[in-house]
């Protein structure tokens, strides 16, 4: 099995070392009160191995939070397109947040291409991170089938007891082996080693919720006039937090800004939320989703039914995210477990 | 981060220019525009473009007039605010910059031999005047042709004379009315679904294509399925918050439908279970 490699415990410094001499790398790091940042670093010291979902996803680097897609010169009358990247290296990604860059990718690929995130994303590398148990009460990957890889990495770590196994994806992902020089040939014995875990894994993930996977498009279809909407009507503060912190979540707007110049700007693009009143208003004044249960039930609709359409697959990783930063405790779970109630 | 110039972008803009403009009412003023590539737009009927001003933004507008027309296209802009407000003071020799078009316009092919009737409201007529004049520059690949417009006032009527014309076509028929009448004015006055009962037609084989204001189209599509127009015969053209017109930006989603890719024309069929298109 050659796709697999071995990395000893004690020379994960190195590796991080090496790494970050060549590539610009980034890993989760604590930044306090149980919360944690995917940010740059250039020593195995500063990233939690473990931790639980980052505040933003990885996201934030394939479709940055704000973005220059042309530059223009009125007085020049010149509308130059622009591309903004960087080449990078994502360490430490959890399954979960991998299926949400994978979603991504399916949106922005699908025709018409957005060749500004295409662009962006062939240059940066993905070194996956296997959770061997739960983040936190939160999450619920296991339903959603994104506790465990389903690939969109280059190289996949998984720990072991004296060192990490290592999937080796991509060529790209070999690249990685060779400019370290750290990796060994995985024995039997790693690999046996690893199904343990993988075993392990099976008795630890349970569904979260009481519905199973393929029921849930069923149930969010049927669910347009659910008195759970009117619930979340009465919760929801329409801050879009939910929105903004979800892996899957790609709305943006896209604005006009000019310099003091009065001549030069940038047209930019920036995270929006359909939790957002004006979100869906018309010039006429018509707001196609003017009551917030409508836009809750908007963004479930985005995550279990309307992808799985279009794409066949539904949008939500299961992370946590929205549930753990929501103010007025809105929780994923128990909003697919009230729906479920008043199906039965 | 690095930025780098980009030769192939959905946001690429195409330079144009305002050959004619004039005001058309207090709200809406009319522009003839030419591609400065010399190319022709290449529309289908009920597509729309990105208007694009470096500093004011970017909307979507409907293509106002038939690709029989090659050499330019017509808008119409309502004043609506930011980037509508700056076209309003926009002239012959303006320069202004076009993405698309976008969208799934009228299905040309399918309407084809077969009997059409056009229902416009208010500002609707603008996107329909699209389909209405390819339908009456290729008259002899179509049935009969109804032609029902409503506005509030007779002084909101789009396109006066040309609407005179359709009015004097002996192979139209046509037939309008205003909510609200003025002394001048000797035609219908009350609502457009009071048009529609009297209309002679053979369902089987009409289509009715309606373009007006949200709160029409129930009403609208209610007479004309009391008509036994079937659903799927039934064209509707929806309008949609939009900001990059090219299926990601979420903004113009109706339910499982992005309106600026899949839309903005629909059947009455594709859209009548959805709990957000009406
Ligand atoms: C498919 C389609 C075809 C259209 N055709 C025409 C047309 O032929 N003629 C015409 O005058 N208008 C048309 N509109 C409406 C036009 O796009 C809006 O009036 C315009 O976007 C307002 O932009 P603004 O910068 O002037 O206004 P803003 O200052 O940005 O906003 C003013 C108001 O318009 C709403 N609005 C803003 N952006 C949009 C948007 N992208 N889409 C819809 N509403 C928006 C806002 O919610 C706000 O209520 C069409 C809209 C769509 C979706
Ligand atoms: S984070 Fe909570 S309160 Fe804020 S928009 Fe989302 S559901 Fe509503
Ligand atoms: S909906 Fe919530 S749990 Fe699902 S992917 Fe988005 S943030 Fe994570
Ligand atoms: S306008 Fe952006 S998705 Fe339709």
């Amino acid at each position: 099995m050659k796709q697999f490699k071995i990395l000893e415990k004690k020379d994960f410094p190195q590796f991080i070392k090496r790494l970050s001499k060549k590539h610009k790398v980034v890993a989760p790091v604590s930044r306090g009160n149980k919360s944690y940042a995917f940010t740059q670093v250039d020593s195995s010291d500063q990233i939690a191995m473990k931790y639980i979902p980052t505040i933003l996803p990885p996201k934030k680097y394939f479709m940055p939070q704000r973005e220059t897609l042309a530059q223009y010169n009125k007085s020049k009358k010149t509308f130059q397109t622009v591309l903004e990247f960087e080449e990078l290296v994502i360490f430490g990604v959890h399954t979960c947040d991998l299926a949400g860059i994978q979603c991504l990718n399916i949106v922005f690929s699908d025709t018409p291409k957005d060749i500004n995130y295409i662009a962006r994303k062939n240059r940066i590398l993905i070194i996956g991170l296997e959770c061997n148990d739960y983040c936190d009460e939160y999450a619920s990957c296991k339903v959603m089938d994104s506790h465990h890889p389903n690939g969109g990495y280059d190289l996949f770590f998984t720990e072991l007891k004296e060192s990490f196994i290592v999937h080796v994806n991509t060529l790209e992902g070999e690249g990685i082996i060779e400019l370290t020089g750290l990796f060994k040939e995985a024995t039997s014995n790693h690999l046996k080693e690893r199904e343990g875990v993988i075993a392990a894994k099976k008795k630890i993930f349970k569904d979260e919720v009481d519905v199973h996977y393929k029921d849930l498009k069923p149930m969010f279809d049927k669910s347009a006039g659910s008195k759970v909407w009117e619930d979340l009507e009465k919760r929801c503060l329409s801050c879009g937090n939910c929105t903004n912190v979800c892996p899957t979540c790609y709305c943006f707007d896209i604005i006009d800004e000019i310099n003091l110049d009065l001549d030069t700007g940038y047209r930019i693009r920036q995270w929006d939320s359909c939790q957002n009143e004006d979100f869906a208003k018309v010039a006429g004044g018509e707001s196609f989703r003017e009551e917030r249960g409508q836009r809750q039930r908007h963004r479930y609709m985005r995550k279990f039914s309307y992808p799985v359409e279009r794409y066949a697959r539904h949008f939500c990783t299961g992370c946590g995210r929205c549930s753990r930063t929501c103010m007025a405790k809105i929780n994923l779970k128990e909003t697919i477990n009230a729906l479920a109630k008043e199906n039965r | 981060m690095k930025r780098v110039d980009l030769k192939e972008s959905e946001y690429i803009v195409k330079p144009a220019t305002i050959i004619k403009a004039k005001p058309m009412t207090a709200l809406e003023k009319f522009f003839e525009i030419e591609l400065d590539s010399g190319a022709s737009l290449d529309h289908e009927p009920g597509q729309f473009v990105m208007v694009s001003i470096p500093g004011a933004g970017d909307a979507p507008i409907s293509v106002s007039s038939s690709p029989t027309k090659r050499s330019s296209f017509d808008l119409v802009v309502r004043n609506a605010g930011k980037l509508t407000g700056v076209m309003h003071r926009l002239n012959a020799g303006d320069k202004i910059d076009i993405r698309g078009p976008f969208g799934r316009g009228f299905p040309i092919r399918i309407l084809e031999g077969n009997d059409l009737l056009f229902v416009a409201g208010g500002l609707g007529i603008v996107p329909l005047r699209s389909l209405i004049n390819f339908v009456i520059d290729n008259r002899r690949d179509f049935g009969r042709v109804n032609i029902l417009l409503g506005c509030k006032t007779p002084s909101d009527m789009l396109f006066g004379d040309e609407v005179e014309q359709w009015g004097q076509r002996l192979d139209v028929n046509f037939n309008c009315t205003v909510d609200k009448s003025d002394p001048d004015w000797k035609g219908n006055v009350g609502l457009i679904t009071s048009l529609i009962p009297g209309v002679n037609l053979d369902a089987e084989k009409t289509f009715g294509v309606v373009v007006g204001p949200p709160v029409m189209y129930k009403f609208v599509i209610k007479e004309l399925l009391n008509k036994d127009i079937p659903a799927r015969q039934i064209l509707v053209s929806l309008e949609r918050h939009m900001k990059c017109g090219v299926g990601k930006c979420g903004h113009c989603q109706i339910g499982n439908y992005y309106c600026c890719q899949d839309g903005p024309v629909f059947t009455y069929e594709e859209i009548k279970d959805n709990i957000e298109a009406l």
